[in-house]
């Protein structure tokens, strides 16, 4: 399910707006990409509760203070002003990186009914192994490191392009995996900020990372790696 | 005081002489938490950290803080995170040590070592506990309310620059009301003109662990915006949670009463560096337990600049 990032309503005001700035692009804004499952289609691994609360809720909330920062940003750099720049960009980095990471997460999961959790064959399950030594190792590792992450971030298992290789890496707060490194490409994260758990496995984050895997969307993993590796 | 000292150098770190000051028993919010704990088949005294209880029972808060809520946050997280640093602890250098003197230590000037997340935590939520009451709220009086006025303008502009902070600090953490006493900006630095309004209240925020000990700050006040803190009861509006612990839950009282301390330890200090200054001008040979010099160590470090790390 592609990511839907439509000129709204408001982009063309925006544009109609700036007639002035005629050399300007419109600026354009994002929007909460629907799920391709129901709210309560992981359960019970995830509870709906969790997924509306996760989705209505905190990812619309980056992307409406996304769109506000970067409308800021554009006024900025059309004025040149260079403090608002500068001081817009932890906005961007927390609003933005959160709309990236979690458009990416709902990509991750789907419901066992079509084929969720199922392991991934090809050669992303080639890749595993040769990284890895198995499956369950990868699994064993993104866990631990899931669970000793202190705070809130993501858990990732992405492919470094340069090197050819499988990484697990982990991101802190909303950083995006390109911040661990450039030729970083996300193929599978966990969120393990307490909003994504907390509900449903209160404190015990680690009962959280063992189950989840039950709904990952290995099929979503291994499309992009081998787009990405080819 | 000098036992404090003694095991404290044991370690090998490196204080400037001025600027970040050894920690000493006279922190003022925090009796140090240990109980000697002799073990049934052996000799070996172990050194304990002990969760504390909150000054109130599980529900008291409520409706504004659930019992569900304490019961999860004081009895799993904060329990957990003693039960951990008491783990980590056994056996180190560490053991025996205050948890404040071990916040210090293993925060170690932003190069965290492993026990401090735990410890810090562990003391964060026990000031975080003393910071709330039932029936609380309201306004603080007297010299605490002289105090903000000064430094924030007005008690209800001081709400809402208290209110941003916790709202801004993003992911996990904490935003603090605590009193600075005659520091500079810059670690390290000696103010050249000292004086009664280099003391100041400030408000600050701080992620995961991080506290205002760490940067010699005296913390008054505190609010958890760790999604753990809220998320039962009031799920993603950590905006709501605030403005209920503002005005429901903040134990004014207990400010006061860390203020008047920080005050006392603020003055205390003041004369202390005074007499130093005086003794070094004089050329006297100082007593051996106030002289810092002998707590400059140096870690494999041939240069003899104190302020070279």
């Amino acid at each position: 399910m592609a990511l839907r990032s439509l000129a709204t309503r408001k982009t063309l005001t925006l544009a109609l707006k700036s007639t002035r700035l005629a050399q300007s692009r419109a600026l354009q804004t994002f929007s909460l990409p629907d799920l391709p499952y129901d709210y309560g289609a992981l359960e019970p691994s995830i509870s709906g509760e969790i997924m509306q609360l996760h989705h209505q809720k905190h990812h619309q909330t980056y992307i409406t203070n996304y769109n506000k920062a970067l409308e800021q940003l554009h006024d900025a750099i059309q004025k040149g002003d260079s403090s608002t720049v500068v001081k817009l960009q932890s906005a961007i980095k927390f609003n933005g990186g959160g709309h990236i990471n979690h458009s990416i997460f709902w990509k991750n999961l789907a419901p066992i009914s079509v084929r969720g959790g199922e392991p991934p064959h090809g050669s992303l399950g080639w890749a595993i192994d040769t990284n890895f030594g198995s499956l369950e190792s990868l699994i064993q590792k993104m866990n631990a490191e899931g669970a000793a992450l202190q705070g809130s971030g993501w858990v990732w298992l992405g492919l470094d392009k340069e090197l050819k290789k499988l990484v697990v890496e982990t991101t802190t707060n909303q950083d995006p995996l390109v911040t661990n490194g450039p030729n970083l490409v996300p193929l599978l994260g966990i969120d393990v900020w307490e909003h994504a758990y907390y509900l449903q496995y209160k404190n015990v984050r680690p009962d959280y990372l063992k189950n989840v895997w039950k709904v990952i969307n290995w099929k979503y993993a291994s499309e992009v790696y081998e787009k990405e590796s080819a | 005081m000098a036992a404090t000292t003694s095991m404290v150098t044991s370690l090998t770190f490196t204080i400037p002489s001025l600027g970040l000051r050894l920690p000493t028993r006279s922190y003022p919010c925090l009796k140090p938490q240990r109980r000697l704990v002799r073990k049934a088949a052996s000799n070996v005294i172990t050194a304990t950290y002990e969760l504390k209880a909150p000054p109130y029972p599980l529900n008291a808060l409520e409706p504004h803080m659930s019992r569900e809520t304490l019961a999860y946050h004081w009895g799993k997280h904060h329990r957990t995170y003693v039960e951990n640093l008491n783990k980590q602890v056994v056996g180190t250098d560490l053991e025996g040590l205050s948890l404040e003197d071990i916040i210090i230590v293993t925060y170690n000037k932003g190069d965290i070592l492993p026990a401090f997340n735990n410890a810090a935590q562990a003391w964060n939520h026990d000031f975080f506990w003393e910071s709330m009451k039932p029936g609380g709220g309201g306004k603080p009086s007297g010299d605490l309310l002289d105090l903000i006025e000064r430094d924030f303008g007005s008690f209800e502009r001081f709400i809402e620059e208290f209110k941003a902070a916790a709202a801004t600090q993003f992911g996990s953490g904490w935003a603090w009301l605590a009193y600075k006493a005659n520091r500079l900006d810059v670690e390290n630095a000696v103010n050249p003109w000292p004086s009664e309004k280099d003391k100041e209240l400030v408000i600050v925020k701080s992620p995961n662990a991080v506290n205002p000990l760490v940067w010699d700050y005296f913390p008054l006040l505190t609010i958890d915006v760790w999604e753990h803190a809220y998320y039962l009861d009031f799920q993603n509006r950590r905006p709501d949670y605030i403005s209920v612990f503002m005005e429901k839950l903040v134990s004014w009282e207990t400010v006061n009463t860390r203020l008047e301390k920080a005050k006392a330890r603020a003055a205390e200090r003041e004369m202390e560096e005074e007499r130093r200054r005086k003794e070094e001008e004089e050329g006297k040979p100082t007593n051996e337990e106030e002289d810092d010099d002998d707590l400059e160590m140096y870690v494999d470090n041939d240069n003899d600049d104190s302020e070279a790390e």
